[in-house]
């Protein structure tokens, strides 16, 4: 099949970028599209080009690398997907594909479509963890966790961490990243002793990183791979007003 | 307590509840606007002079005037930064299936509406607590129904505005009403399709009601 893509390039954090338009005549419609993002950079290099810069490491939907927003929407239009689950097929013969990175004040552009997410690592160092003492493992019905609640934490618990939401976000807000991360955790007997802290260290986080506030329109939800439901942010809301209110 | 105001989950909390507020006091002014259409206007007129003379409603006035002031100010600081976190925007957008058009443009929704809330407190509330509205003879209460259905007879073009308006505020509340309890946490997975049905129900009833009332004066002149 033959494309037409647009691409952001930029040089480094600093440079003004823009897009290029580069065109395939005959690519596969069971390549993924990472691998005609590979195929794209072989061509470049060849022609002695400086290739594209994305990121990608397991290509199986799981790491969270690989977040680029194509044709309007992150990871793409075929939705709960990630970047690299897509695939040629998904697309028409002939069309054009815009790629650009994801924008947000708090993910500045490293390079072409690579963004930088440390933003993210900087909230969870905040408090989206358990403090413990590591040993050997405890028997696992120890601490039971009722049917409900382990599943909603395991629904949580999927976020990946690709900040699709940020990036679907009209207000790049973290709120549905943040929201998993604390429900996963406030969900389970082992993150309720450090609950009211860790939802108060890692708000208090999100604002000082610049992301944007929550007005509800879904987006994130929309857009989420892992189609993490918004009821979390419900959650999150009602975590930080508790402990708030409890100061 | 100490800056919860200042974190953009406490900004939100006071669009929340000042948003609830004003939902509450939406339902009043409709379910007493209503009476208008109730026969000859009595009953409209003692119940619009009840509120505007029992003392502890004239402190509820007060919370109302507060209402609106913080969720318009914090609306307004909201929306200031909430712009500033996005500096290059994207080339192209595509929209999905579950953002509605009025949750992403709630400011200038509410922009609209604080207008038409101008021309509204002008049209009415000036006249009859400082101006010349008429009185019902031989009375000290206002015939607050003569100055609403000749106003409503008289200019068809405020019609318009007032029915547009109540569609406006419908779209406003269409995602205000759910997005209000979400915010204050009284929401989950089970609750989350069933507020928005309810914001759906109580928009729809807000702005049929509100359009009702210049429509029927039109066409009863």
């Amino acid at each position: 099949m033959k494309l037409k893509l647009k691409i952001w390039r930029q040089k480094d954090a600093k440079s003004k970028g823009k897009f290029e338009t580069y065109y395939l005549d005959s690519v596969s419609p069971e390549m993924s599209f990472l691998e005609m993002l590979d195929y794209l950079n072989s061509q470049l290099i060849l022609k002695g080009e400086d290739p594209i810069a994305f990121e990608h490491d397991c290509r199986e939907g799981i790491c969270g690398s690989c977040g680029l927003y194509i044709n309007g929407r992150p990871h793409g239009l075929k939705g709960k997907t990630t970047t690299c689950e897509l695939h040629l097929r998904d697309f028409k013969d002939g069309c054009t594909i815009v790629v650009e990175p994801w924008r947000a004040a708090s993910f500045p552009v490293i390079k072409d479509l690579m963004v930088d997410r440390h933003a993210f690592e900087k909230i969870m160092q905040a408090g989206g963890f358990i403090s413990t003492n590591a040993g050997a493992a405890q028997d696992a019905n120890a601490i039971p966790v009722a049917k409900p609640n382990a599943d909603e934490a395991f629904d949580a618990a999927s976020c990946i961490g690709c900040g699709a939401c940020v990036a679907a976000c009209k207000n790049s807000s973290a709120m549905l990243f943040i929201a998993a991360k604390v429900s996963q955790l406030a969900l389970l007997p082992q993150g309720r002793i450090e609950a009211k802290e860790r939802v108060k260290r890692m708000v208090a986080k999100m604002d000082e990183l610049g992301f944007g506030g929550c007005t509800n329109t879904r987006a994130c939800e929309a857009e989420c791979p892992k189609g993490i439901s918004i009821s979390h942010i419900a959650r999150l809301n009602r975590e930080y007003y508790a402990a708030k209110f409890s100061d | 307590m100490s800056g919860i105001f200042s974190s953009s989950l406490g900004k939100k909390l006071i669009m929340s509840i000042t948003g609830l507020f004003l939902m509450l006091f939406l339902v009043v002014h409709l379910t007493t606007n209503l009476l208008l259409l109730v026969g000859d206007g009595s009953l409209y007129n003692r119940a619009a002079h009840a509120l505007a003379t029992i003392p502890l409603l004239r402190i509820v006035e007060f919370l109302l005037a507060f209402g609106f002031f913080f969720h318009i100010v914090y609306a307004t600081i909201i929306t200031l930064k909430n712009q500033r976190t996005r500096p290059i925007g994207y080339n192209k957008t595509a929209s999905n299936r579950v953002t509605t058009w009025p949750s992403k443009n709630m400011y200038i929704l509410g922009f609209a509406i604080l207008a038409f809330l101008v021309l509204h407190l002008i049209n009415f509330f000036l006249k009859l607590r400082f101006g010349e509205a008429p009185y019902v003879e031989g009375t000290e209460m206002h015939n607050t129904y003569l100055l609403v259905s000749s106003f409503f007879a008289k200019y068809w073009w405020y019609n318009l505005i007032y029915v547009i308006s109540a569609v406006l505020l419908g779209l406003h509340l269409s995602h205000g009403f759910w997005s209000a309890f979400h915010t204050i946490g009284l929401n989950n997975n089970k609750w989350l399709n069933r507020l928005e049905s309810f914001a759906y129900v109580y928009a729809v009833i807000v702005a049929v009601g509100f359009t009702i009332i210049p429509i029927y004066f039109w066409f009863a002149r």
